[in-house]
């Protein structure tokens, strides 16, 4: 088998955005994963979200780790260079092209599996050096690609399809990156589009380590009563904290909310994240609070969605490692030759 | 056989680690250095940070012989744990030198040797008050008491001491003050100098002493690397801090202060090697040291960067194994590793560097072939060659230098082209065209580790996966004629014996060949310097009926190789192999030579 190119079809009529694009330029091959999956779902959010940002498709990095949601990166904007690298180590890899072109958008797309085991310590690398990227977790709660093992997020408790329940707790990714230092930090369901997308475009905005932690069910492995992570259990136990709309430089911030409800956080482009609080003691730039709520509502069986922590202060890894403007594959190698009287002068030390 | 006398003989210092005692033994071989003598200095430390052994070897060679002699003429014992194996080390003839503050009459139970005994930590006690600076001005006493021994030049000793503490006058007094202590000491109760001794000479004029880890970060950043990763790991670890202080020199903007360089410690090897394949993946030059262990922890990414085409750099600068082993000590254990590095069918460029001018030159090389390749590429070096100070030509550089980064595709490339298909042969020679992410969308193309086809399209079809592994295949076979060629040292007439060695074999290798000749037994040899072998390895073996492989370690790793890659048959080979974990010295591989060869004589 090799992979199907979907046709570009456009229709008459179509939207365009800034770039003059159609949705369907975002569009990558077709999807190989079941019907129904989840991770179908959050592709087209993606989609959806790349588009309405007008980031032209060249311009963005996908890369991903291995798993049916490390899959999807060749599901959406064929003309980004992406990469499908090693179980758990998308982050390393991700981290490496940026240090060599910070000018490129980039999502990493991973699974519960490829994050929280195999890859929990990278993951908690990117999250400390606040590498400037979009990590998108696509969360079901078992491995799928290899046919329905729980992984670490599956809840204590859980039922598998046959066997015995899951022994083990689960590791929240949230409150995971609460504690390792993220410094955004959101949870969204793949069932809510409207959610997602906005999410995913703030996510894309905010300089430095992004993770959206997105419920995104197995069909085929984790979707039957008793389990955790199905559709039917995060649509009963979904709960709504804080939305978050990107804001462009360009468009105004509009106060249709109740004061105290609203809260504009501004980016590093000039535009804004505008937080909209639906639970008005939710402060989500306050780590400490931002953790004790996040527990709060585990102890509740409550699935709290969001953007959860926010702090657009902290300096990105670029920033730290005091680099150039200029991405390092740009500067020409003249720049890059210390010449050989450089070379004579410093062996001085050596005679 | 070698020495002792007249600008030949080895000095070993014993002493304690974590007691300042490598800055004086530094300054002993400096100091011959700068007398215009030849000079090597082995380093044989513990994987400890304060109180176990360590030595430090010093041979003095006139003629220039680059490895160790295996023979110990004097030893200065310093560290009175070791003071019975460090007697019965030394040669016949030869002197120990010992702190006689405590007195230990046992050490003269050798009637073969002089044992000299100055009462060093005395004489400190009575000139310094603080006991941490009297533990190093012992060290600079026994400097002195070599000094008075062997007749090396004071004034140059001070010269070097003025340098070292230009920015503290009042130490290059005190340690003055101290390497008289010695000098005077042994002057005044001993007959000075020895029969074995030094008389400047001028033949290290145009040279330096450099360590084969400084001169590969130097190489790194003459190469154009940007990007470097890495995770501490002896002994590695000194080639990383060498680049981050010559970039810190050299490649900060001068108005903004920026950085035009990125270097990550990463967590551990696995996300080293994901950076640099990242960063390569995205046009960086991107490289990482490390040693045995981190290559194992890297074999994955190892394996996606070859199948992927990703042009990376591993320096694996080799320790003791297995496992943790003897991880301050030497060896050539990872030849095997680094030529098929990863699971499936893989096979790497391997560069073998032999002292630190091959260094500078091959980590150069290397990113001009791993970009020229699409492929990693290994720098194979060791504890000895990367942490030891090694007497080489100064480092040049051809500020016309150009580097070689392979088939990119520029914007403007990808406008003349009809489609771009990233595993493509267009031009025959095997290697695909490559384009950066963010040039034109006409470029952009999805790398994966999984079975792909020409046009980097996932594929499950076993004729499109054999296509792209036999291409492979092709592509490696074709850096024969791209890596560094073999050397070879002809002996004056025809010889049925070869040798053959790599890396830091050579020096030792190199001596025994000279010595062997000049008894009558001509050996001709071949210093291999990279893999895939080219044409010549395997012509040299057929054209001799006795092939003699010298390497360090158990297995014959270089041998199997050898074997595997070439026609040579098995019987022609013939294994010596040295893993003690100590540097190779000459008269290992002169005594195992002779003995096959005087066997052959007889028979
Ligand atoms: C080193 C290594 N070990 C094991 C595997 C097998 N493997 C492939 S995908 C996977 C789990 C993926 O789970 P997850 O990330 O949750 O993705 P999902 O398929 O559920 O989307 C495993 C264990 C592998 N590819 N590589
Ligand atoms: S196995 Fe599960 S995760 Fe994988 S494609 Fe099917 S539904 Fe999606």
């Amino acid at each position: 088998m090799t992979s199907f190119l979907k046709p570009k079809i456009r229709r008459h009529n179509e939207p365009l955005n800034e770039l003059g694009l159609a949705r369907v330029d975002y569009e990558g091959n077709m999807s190989t994963l079941c019907a129904g999956c989840g991770h179908d779902s959050v592709t087209a959010a993606i989609v959806r979200a790349f588009y309405e940002l007008s980031i032209p498709p060249h311009r963005a990095l996908k890369i991903s780790g291995i798993g049916c949601s490390s899959k999807t990166t060749s599901y959406f904007m064929n003309d980004s260079h992406g990469a499908n690298t090693v179980h758990g180590r998308m982050p390393s890899f991700a981290t490496g092209a940026l240090s060599a072109n910070n000018d490129l958008p980039t999502i990493g797309i991973s699974g519960d599996g490829d994050s929280l085991s195999i890859g929990l310590g990278q993951m908690a690398h990117a999250m400390r050096r606040n590498v400037n990227m979009l990590y998108m977790l696509e969360n079901n709660g078992v491995y799928g690609l290899t046919k329905g093992q729980f992984s670490a997020s599956a809840d204590l408790g859980s039922l598998p399809k046959k066997g015995d329940p899951n022994e083990f707790p689960a590791i929240d990714p949230v409150a995971f990156a609460l504690s390792v230092g993220a410094t955004f930090i959101a949870r969204s369901f793949s069932g809510d589009r409207k959610q997602l997308v906005s999410l995913i475009k703030a996510g894309l905005k905010h300089k430095g380590f992004a993770i959206i932690d997105v419920i995104s069910p197995c069909v085929s492995f984790n979707d039957h009563k008793g389990s955790t992570k199905s559709y039917a259990h995060t649509y009963e136990f979904y709960s709504k904290a804080v939305h978050a709309d990107y804001i462009a430089p360009s468009q105004e911030i509009v106060a249709a909310y109740d004061e105290g409800e609203v809260m504009p956080v501004e980016l590093h482009d000039g535009g804004y994240i505008q937080l909209r609080k639906l639970d008005a003691d939710y402060d989500p730039t306050d780590r400490g609070a931002a953790f004790n709520r996040v527990m709060d509502s585990e102890r509740k069986n409550e699935i709290l969605t969001g953007l959860l922590f926010i702090d657009e202060k902290q300096p990105d890894l670029h920033e730290t490692q005091n680099m150039e403007a200029r991405p390092l594959n740009e500067i020409p190698y003249t720049e890059l030759n210390p010449g050989a009287d450089a070379l004579s002068a410093l062996q001085a030390e050596f005679r | 056989m070698s020495g002792p006398g007249l600008n030949d003989f080895v000095i070993k210092i014993g002493t304690v680690n974590g007691t300042g005692s490598a800055s004086a033994n530094g300054l002993l071989m400096k100091s011959i250095f700068r007398m215009g003598i030849p000079v090597v200095g082995k380093n044989v430390f513990p994987s400890n940070i304060q109180g176990l052994p360590t030595w430090y070897e010093i041979r003095v060679s006139g003629d220039g012989h680059a490895g160790r002699s295996g023979e110990v003429h004097m030893m200065v014992a310093m560290n009175q744990a070791t003071y019975d194996q460090d007697l019965a080390e030394l040669a016949t003839g030869g002197v120990l030198l010992y702190d006689s503050t405590w007195p230990r009459p046992q050490l003269e139970n050798r009637p073969d040797v002089t044992v000299i005994g100055v009462p060093l930590m005395k004489m400190c006690n009575e000139v310094v008050k603080a006991a941490r600076s009297r533990i190093l001005m012992k060290n600079m006493a026994y400097v002195g008491a070599v000094a008075a021994l062997v007749d090396i030049d004071l004034a140059v000793i001070r010269s070097l001491i003025e340098e070292t503490f230009a920015a503290k006058a009042k130490l290059i007094d005190s340690n003055m003050v101290a390497v008289k202590l010695g000098y005077d000491y042994v002057k005044s109760h001993y007959d000075c100098p020895l029969r074995f001794r030094v008389a400047a000479l001028d033949k290290t004029k145009g040279k330096v002493m450099i360590d084969g880890n400084t001169a590969a970060s130097l190489g790194c950043v003459y190469a154009g690397a940007t990007f470097g990763a890495w995770y501490p790991i002896t002994p590695s670890t000194s080639l990383m801090d060498g680049f981050v202080k010559y970039c810190k020199k050299l490649r900060v903007h001068e108005e903004s202060g920026k950085n035009k360089f990125c270097i990550i410690q990463a967590e551990d090897e696995l996300a080293a090697a994901g950076l640099i394949i990242g960063a390569a993946w995205n046009g960086a030059r991107a490289f990482t040291p490390t040693s045995g262990p981190g290559i194992s922890l890297m074999s994955e990414w190892i394996g996606f960067a070859y199948y992927t085409e990703i042009p990376v750099v591993f320096f694996d600068i080799q320790r003791t194994g297995p496992s943790t082993g003897m991880p301050t000590r030497t060896q050539q254990c990872d030849i095997q590793t680094t030529a098929y590095a990863s699971h499936g069918d893989t096979k790497h460029i391997v560069l073998y560097p032999s002292d630190p001018n091959e260094c500078f030159d091959f980590a150069v090389r290397s990113f001009d072939l791993a970009e020229r390749f699409q492929t990693p590429v290994f720098f194979l070096s060791d504890i000895d060659l990367g942490m030891n100070d090694w007497m080489v030509d100064e480092l040049t550089w051809d500020d016309n230098y150009v580097p070689d980064r392979g088939k990119v595709v520029t914007k403007d490339d990808l406008d003349k082209m009809e489609s771009f298909s990233r595993y493509l042969d267009v031009d025959g020679d095997h290697i695909p065209y490559r384009s950066l992410p963010g040039t034109d969308p006409k470029g952009a193309y999805f790398l994966r580790g999984s079975g792909h086809n020409a046009h980097a399209r996932y594929t499950e079809l076993g004729h499109e996966y054999q296509e792209i592994v036999d291409r492979l295949l092709a592509k490696w076979e074709s850096a024969k004629t791209a890596v560094p060629a073999p050397i070879v040292q002809k002996a004056a007439g025809s010889t049925r014996y070869g040798m053959i060695a790599i890396g830091t074999s050579d020096a030792a290798a190199t001596e025994a060949r000279t010595r062997l000749e000049a008894d009558g037994m001509p050996v001709d040899y071949m210093r291999v310097r990279a893999f895939p072998f080219t044409d010549e390895v395997e012509a040299f073996i057929a054209d001799h009926e006795e092939v003699f492989v010298v390497e360090q370690n158990r297995d014959a790793q270089l041998l199997n190789l050898l074997l595997t890659e070439t026609n040579a048959a098995r019987e022609k080979l013939i294994p010596v192999l040295h893993y003690s974990g100590e540097p190779l010295n000459y008269r290992f591989v002169c005594d195992a030579l002779m003995k096959r060869i005087k066997l052959r004589k007889i028979a």
